[in-house]
């Protein structure tokens, strides 16, 4: 198909001798929300962290089988981590705002990636915060620490900062997990106005966020992908028995 | 009643542990300051000894203590920052590192008449060095690196994983990761310890001893490849080895004053320094 952004195919994901990930093949659309769910521990993170390969960096990590982004599988040795993981942004679950200003923070990703100008990085900055619906809450303390924001700001702040490199996709890995309900409604707002221009991969642990945000989901369980499909067919009548336990809260 | 007996004895002991302490410390510093602060004055500082010693100052010791220690923090600051940081970011955790890293460990605990021998052999022979300020204070820099190893790790070990991952994910490469957002944060820490380290170094006397020390020198040393004087070495002679013991016994005391002075003044440094980074840390 041609929207296709990610495809995984077969893909076995090992942390030493556990076996986290077991023949997972699963599509993503392009401009459409994936929502993962599935109880704790079923590798649902774990996913979502082989999709930029954050997972390189944990001793004892294997993988087999292969991820395409735009039709390149990003396990390829010819492929540059650091050029995947600019186009595959990532929002972690606890916010981690640097300790810096609340323009460095944005600004830091476009430093590294080598921008001097600082007229282009402003501009940039100032986009990206308000992508990030952010922009109206802190344009008059942009040189204030990131620590003075609040938890739901700290959130955006961090969606902020990957959107500020121009990535293609975000992975959001439990994004309002410890957010209040209002902030938790705000970041979910954000997600429906990003898939506009981006792909988004999100993991909750949230139903009814999941039921809300995703076009598509996927359902996770001890390693295994149980169901894959629509958001509105899932959560209407699964296919499968387990899924709809798992979904009315018989269990996780 | 029994328990409340046995709970005011046992803080009476740990107080009175606590006061045999300070009052140990209070005698010293008494001792030493009462002696020594009527010698110290402008002239002391800035002359160097005259008429075997007996009178005139001590500036030739301070200036080869000042240089042997920036010799030493040369050797022992970037070379133990750069240990901590491949130890505690790239090097994996397997067998041969926490050998080495017990091995660090232990080495801090190596007395310094050892270091002071094998710097002798190593710098002074071996590399044909002679006794100077440069075998001297890579002597002291050997003895100083694991204590700046350590403590660079630790400071390393204390910014969250976050801050790397975070940059990892904005498409920083490893070491620009650690570079950027990591070291600027663990710097201050990695000072703190080092700064403690040196003040400990610019103290020892067993180290600069075969390696470069000189008992009396006319001249201030020209080169690294001089002989120096040195405060501890120097306190070490006018305590007991001059044989004018009535007419030294005053520059004895203000020449360990002078050394206290300087060794309390860079660990109140390191303090400062700490303090600030805690305040930073909860901002």
């Amino acid at each position: 198909m041609e929207n296709i952004k990610i495809k995984a195919e077969k893909f076995n994901f090992y942390y030493g001798d556990h076996k986290a990930l077991k023949d997972i093949s699963v599509n993503v659309y392009k401009n459409k929300v994936l929502g993962i769910i599935g109880p704790s521990g079923c590798g649902k993170s774990t996913f979502l962290r082989s999709l930029n390969r954050m997972n390189d960096v944990i001793i004892g990590a294997r993988y087999e089988g292969s991820i395409l982004i735009d039709r390149r599988n990003i396990f390829d040795p010819r492929m540059d981590v650091v050029e995947i993981r600019r186009k595959v942004g990532m929002v972690f679950q606890k916010s981690n705002p640097f300790p810096k200003s609340i323009f460095e923070n944005v600004a830091y990703g476009l430093k590294i990636n080598g921008k001097k100008n600082r007229d282009l990085i402003l501009e940039k900055a100032e986009k990206s915060l308000k992508d990030a619906a952010l922009w109206n809450e802190v344009k008059d303390r942009l040189d204030k620490s990131a620590f003075d924001l609040s938890g739901g700001q700290q959130q955006r702040l961090c969606i902020a900062r990957a959107l500020a490199v121009e990535p293609e996709v975000i992975l959001m890995d439990e994004p309002a997990s410890a957010l209040d309900p209002a902030a938790t409604a705000k970041i979910e707002e954000l997600i429906q106005q990003l898939k506009e221009n981006y792909t988004i991969v999100i993991v909750t642990h949230n139903m009814q966020q999941a039921a809300r945000i995703s076009d598509y989901t996927a359902f996770f369980m001890m390693g295994e992908l149980v169901e894959y499909d629509t958001a509105s067919k899932m959560f209407t009548s699964p296919s499968k028995k387990i899924t709809e336990e798992y979904i009315t809260g018989r269990f996780g | 009643m029994n328990k409340n007996i046995s709970e005011k004895t046992g803080f009476s002991i740990l107080r009175l542990c606590m006061a045999i302490v300070v009052i140990f410390l209070l005698v010293i510093l008494f001792d030493i300051i009462s002696k020594g602060i009527g010698k110290v004055n402008w002239e002391f500082l800035t002359q160097p000894p005259r008429r075997g010693m007996t009178e005139g100052g001590i500036f030739p010791a301070i200036v080869g203590t000042f240089l042997v220690t920036l010799i030493t923090a040369l050797l022992a600051v970037p070379m133990g920052m750069g240990c901590a940081i491949y130890l505690n970011e790239y090097a994996k955790d397997n067998k041969t590192t926490r050998l080495i890293r017990m091995s660090i460990r232990n080495l801090s605990g190596v007395p310094s008449i050892v270091y002071g021998l094998f710097g002798v052999v190593l710098f002074v022979q071996l590399m044909h060095l002679g006794t100077c300020i440069l075998a001297a204070g890579l002597t002291l820099g050997l003895m100083t690196l694991p204590w700046t190893i350590t403590a660079s790790e630790e400071a390393l070990k204390n910014v969250p994983q976050s801050y790397r991952d975070g940059a990892l994910a904005l498409g920083a490469t490893k070491w620009k990761a650690i570079r950027t957002n990591v070291l600027p944060y663990a710097v201050p820490g990695m000072l703190t310890g080092t700064i403690l380290g040196l003040a400990r170094a610019a103290g020892e006397t067993a180290p600069i001893l075969f390696t470069g020390a000189a008992f009396f020198l006319p001249f201030l040393p020209r080169s690294v490849f001089d002989q120096f004087m040195a405060l501890p070495y120097h306190l070490y002679i006018m305590a007991t080895q001059h044989h004018a013991i009535s007419q030294v016994r005053p520059i004895a005391y203000a020449t360990a004053l002078v050394l206290i002075t300087l060794i309390f003044s860079m660990n109140l440094a390191a303090i400062v320094l700490r303090y600030h980074l805690r305040k930073l840390k909860k901002e």
